[in-house]
């Protein structure tokens, strides 16, 4: 059988990210799954251990003192020597992030693959990678094959949950030579703050966003608090970033996150079809505008055409009702 | 300095996109095709590096007869000269082909700096200037919500889904820009007079010596094979505030477990 390679994707305090799951679960799909991690030289033994138990039937590490200095190149370059390495690799699954596009799209070129960029399933049909993608927010379901050469794919996160069986992989460690490199440099890094205890947009079964009809960033409180009453994710309209009530990388939209939680609340968001296009796959969609001829409505199961300031504060304090 | 920006001409967002179920192309005749937003952006940042320092700027693009009005468009806003890669064995090229043809037509111009956006509104992709990247070996510094462009350095900071980085890179590289970005400029009138005398060079496949059977024959390529559309959402429940609509909206949450 062929293999399947995945790009893991490790913080830079060394921890593996949450998308190692989806991308090792995807990847025994097609093959036999490797995990490869473009890492700076350690004891890596833990890291093992984990991919492992995430099913990964080899691991193979690329070091160099450089990873964390230089932009994309290194993974791509611990992608292409893994993909030499195990000469049979049918594909190559990426994390569907800024970073892991541009991996996967520089290592397309070098290996000559056909690339699928934001798949949100994938499976093997005689053979051949087919993947599925959403497409215009949501409003079109398109299948497509790669053929001609390796498929590289980006998956979208969180599109693939399965539980695969625990391993215990065989290691390959290699030392990458970067000095020749063509990459930019990474010269300071702030880690997006993670301690707002609420859960990331992307993923999140419930997402609350507020837009320009919440009027401040002080008024912003009161889309958040309805967020933490329901255990839900924030997000924004673009409009509601561009004021700066709320940090961009919290816009939902065309242009920002695409999300398709269980529940989405728009609150203060008039409907624009760059916002639907990141929303409207939601299961179910609750808006409270107070403009009764909002295009919003068009797409909710619960509307509500009232001032968001009355609402939402007799929302959660009734929800806090039912919870005692 | 010869600076280059990759410009596209997409369906307008503001308009139903559509893409045709038999063969899964996007259908550009459904929506009027406008200038990308982001491209705007991306000009506005070459032409304001322009503005300080008197760089050239050449606009480029691949697409369609009609995609010569986006790059007049451009020129109208201050480009010195335009380049329109047109040829027939393009329709329907995907990322793969794009990324060659677009590196062919910037290594046929000469280059300091390619400036493009982080991702266009039609495909999304977000792969074209690292593609390019690679074709041209030159690093990609992409995904900038502000440029600072030097003598021969670019630098930024960039934003990625988990955090912020300052990155840096000596030229020739490729910088592509964010729509936090400054909003562009509107073209003058005296900018569309001037515009009508501007350089717009056609450019087919063979001008770039590129043959598709050679050149693309053995690189993998991703085709479309089916193209459903979704069913479109119908509205619910609607009702209006009078007085206890807050209750009403905890009472579905309730209803339907999302408490
Ligand atoms: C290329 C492009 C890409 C774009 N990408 C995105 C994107 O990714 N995401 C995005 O969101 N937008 C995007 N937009 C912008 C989009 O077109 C809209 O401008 C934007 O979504 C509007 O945001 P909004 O609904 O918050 O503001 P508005 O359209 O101004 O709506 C505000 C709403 O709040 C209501 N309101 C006001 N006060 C109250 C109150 N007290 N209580 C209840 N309701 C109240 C009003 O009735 C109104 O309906 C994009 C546009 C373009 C051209
Ligand atoms: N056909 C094209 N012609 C010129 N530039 C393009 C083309 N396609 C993509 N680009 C550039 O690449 C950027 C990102 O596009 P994409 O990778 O398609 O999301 C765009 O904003 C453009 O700068």
């Amino acid at each position: 059988m062929s293999t399947a390679l995945t790009l893991i994707e490790v913080s830079p305090s060394g921890e593996i990210r949450g998308s190692a799951k989806m991308l090792l679960a995807a990847a025994t799909r097609l093959g036999t799954p490797v995990a490869v991690l473009s890492t700076t030289p350690g004891d890596h033994s833990e890291h093992v251990k984990q991919l492992g138990d995430l099913g990964a039937h080899h691991v193979f590490i690329a070091e160099s003192t450089q990873t964390d200095s230089l932009l994309a190149t290194p993974a791509v370059e611990s992608l292409a020597a893994a993909f030499s390495h195990f000469e049979t690799s049918a594909a190559v699954l990426v994390t569907n992030s800024v970073e892991g596009r541009e991996i996967a799209g520089r290592l397309a070129v070098r290996i000559g693959g056909g690339l699928t960029i934001d798949a949100i399933d994938i499976t093997l049909v005689n053979d051949r990678v087919v993947a599925r993608n959403s497409v215009f927010g949501g409003a079109f379901d398109v299948e497509s094959s790669i053929h001609g050469g390796p498929a590289v794919i980006t998956l979208r996160q969180g599109s693939i949950d399965e539980e695969v069986t625990a391993h215990t992989p065989d290691l390959i460690t290699i030392t990458l030579s970067l000095t020749s490199v063509a990459a930019a440099t990474i010269t300071s890094r702030t880690e997006a703050p993670t301690d707002s205890g609420r859960p990331d947009l992307r993923g999140a079964a419930t997402v609350v966003s507020g837009g320009r009809g919440v009027g401040s960033k002080e008024d912003f409180l009161l889309v958040e608090q309805l967020a933490d009453a329901l255990g839900a994710a924030v997000g924004a309209s673009r409009a509601a970033v561009d004021a700066g009530y709320i940090t961009h990388s919290l816009q939902v939209g065309q242009t920002g996150t695409i999300v398709s939680p269980q529940l989405y609340i728009a609150l203060g968001i008039s409907g624009a079809i760059q916002h639907l296009a990141g929303m409207q796959t939601a299961k179910v969609i609750v808006a409270v505008n107070k403009d009764p001829d909002a295009p919003i409505f068009d797409f909710t199961d619960f509307g509500i055409v009232g001032d968001i300031f009355t609402v939402i504060p007799q929302t959660i304090e009734a929800l806090h009702r039912f919870r005692h | 300095m010869k600076i280059i920006v990759l410009v596209k001409q997409v369906p307008d967002t503001w308009g139903e996109r559509s893409l045709d179920s038999a063969t899964g192309a996007l259908d550009r005749s459904a929506p009027d095709n406008i200038i990308d937003e982001i491209s705007d952006r991306s000009l506005e940042v070459a032409l304001r590096h322009k503005d300080e320092t008197g760089a050239e700027v050449i606009v480029l693009t691949m697409g369609p007869a009609s995609a010569a009005v986006a790059l007049r468009h451009c020129l109208a806003m201050g480009a010195d000269s335009a380049v329109h890669v047109l040829d027939d064995a393009l329709a329907g090229a995907d990322v793969t082909w794009t990324s060659s043809v677009l590196a062919a037509a910037i290594t046929h111009e000469g280059f300091d700096m390619v400036i493009a956006g982080n991702e266009s509104t039609d495909g999304r992709g977000g792969v074209i200037p690292a593609m390019v990247a690679e074709h041209l070996s030159v690093p990609h510094l992409t995904s900038l919500s502000e440029v600072h462009i030097a003598v021969d350095v670019v630098n930024g900071s960039r934003e990625t889904d988990y955090g912020t980085l300052t990155v840096t890179a000596r030229l020739p590289a490729i910088v592509s820009v964010t729509e936090q970005s400054p909003d562009a400029r509107f073209p003058s009138f005296k900018g569309l007079l001037k515009a009508k005398k501007k350089p717009l060079a056609t450019l087919s496949l063979s001008d770039l010596s590129i043959n598709p059977e050679t050149s693309f024959g053995s690189t993998g390529r991703s085709t479309i094979t089916t193209v459903t559309r979704r069913p479109a959402r119908t509205a619910g429940i609607k009702i209006v505030d009078s007085g206890n609509a807050g209750v009403e909206l905890a009472e579905f949450l309730a209803a339907g477990r999302f408490v």
